[in-house]
C-alpha cells in the first residue's frame, strides 16, 4: 500500500493506493493519526486506486474516524466503488461514514 | 479431492503468502472475479483470527488447503490452537452509528457472509474451518 497526502485550502486529502489489510492497515492508522496529532482536523480520503480492503482495514478507517469526530474534526470518503464499497455495504460501514462521489464533491461539502 | 496445502507461521507477516498462494489456486479453479476477492477477504479473516487468538503463548503453525469439489472451490484453514469455533461468535450489529460501532467483530461477519458454505469441525487435535464458494456468479459479493 501506499498513501499520498495533498494538503487543499480546507482539507487534507489522504489518497490510499493498493491494499488495506492486515498487514497495511497499521500504516494508515499511524498516517492519520500523525496527521491529527500536527492538528489537522479535515480530511477526505480518496479511495479511487484502492483494490482491496478486509476488516482490518475497516478497523483502521473506524478508529481514526472516531478519534476525528471526538476533536470535532470530519472526514468524508471519496471514490468508494466497486468490490471495495460491497465490503462497506455488507459491514454496514457504507451508511455511517460521509461518502462522495468525487474529491472535489467531498471538498465542497466540508462545513 | 485433490488439493494443495500450504503450511507456515500464524504470523500477520505472512499474510501475503497465504493470499498470493489462494488467488493462485483460485485463478487455476477459474473462481470468477468477484467470488475471488471474497475468498481472498475470507481467508485473511480466518487467518488473522489464528494469527490473534489460536496460540497465545507460542508461535503456532497454519495450513491451509484449497481443492476443487465439482463447481466449488474449496478452502480449508486449520490450526492446533486449544478448541475453538470462530463460528460461535455473534455477528457484530451493523445498524449503529459510528460512535457506537465496535472496533472489531466483522471478521467472522466477512467470514460468514463472503462464503457460500462455511462449517467448523475439530479433527485431529485441530481447529479446520472449510469454507466453499461455487464457481458461478451467485450469492453476495
Amino acid at each position: 500500500m501506499e498513501i499520498l497526502t495533498n494538503k487543499e485550502a480546507n482539507a487534507t486529502v489522504v489518497t490510499i493506493i493498493g491494499r488495506l489489510d492486515a498487514v497495511t492497515a497499521p500504516e494508515y492508522e499511524k498516517a492519520l493519526n500523525e496527521l491529527i496529532a500536527s492538528e489537522e482536523a479535515c480530511f477526505i480520503v480518496d479511495f479511487d486506486k484502492l483494490d482491496y480492503i478486509s476488516s482490518a482495514g475497516l478497523r483502521v478507517l473506524l478508529a481514526t474516524a472516531k478519534k476525528l469526530k471526538g476533536k470535532a474534526g470530519q472526514i468524508r470518503f471519496a471514490n468508494v466503488k466497486g468490490t471495495v464499497k460491497e465490503v462497506f455495504d455488507i459491514s454496514g460501514f457504507g451508511s455511517i461514514f460521509q461518502m462522495d462521489d468525487s474529491v472535489a464533491a467531498a471538498l465542497s461539502k466540508l462545513s | 479431492m485433490k488439493s494443495d496445502k500450504l503450511e507456515c507461521t500464524a504470523t500477520v507477516e505472512n499474510l501475503t503468502l497465504v493470499t498470493e498462494f489462494v488467488e493462485e489456486r483460485a485463478d487455476r479453479f477459474g473462481l470468477e472475479a468477484k467470488k475471488k476477492f471474497g475468498a481472498l477477504i475470507a481467508v485473511e479473516e480466518a487467518f488473522v483470527n489464528i494469527c490473534s487468538h489460536a496460540y497465545p503463548e507460542v508461535v503456532g503453525a497454519v495450513e491451509l488447503s484449497c481443492g476443487a469439489d465439482g463447481a466449488v472451490f474449496v478452502l480449508e484453514v486449520a490450526d492446533m490452537g486449544s478448541p475453538f469455533d470462530v463460528l460461535s461468535l455473534p455477528d457484530p450489529d451493523t445498524t449503529l452509528d459510528i460512535m457506537e460501532r465496535e472496533i472489531g467483530g466483522l471478521g467472522v461477519h466477512f467470514i460468514r457472509k463472503l462464503s457460500d458454505s462455511v462449517s467448523y469441525r475439530r479433527e485431529n487435535g485441530r481447529n479446520i474451518l472449510r469454507m466453499e464458494f461455487m464457481r458461478a456468479e451467485g450469492g453476495l459479493l
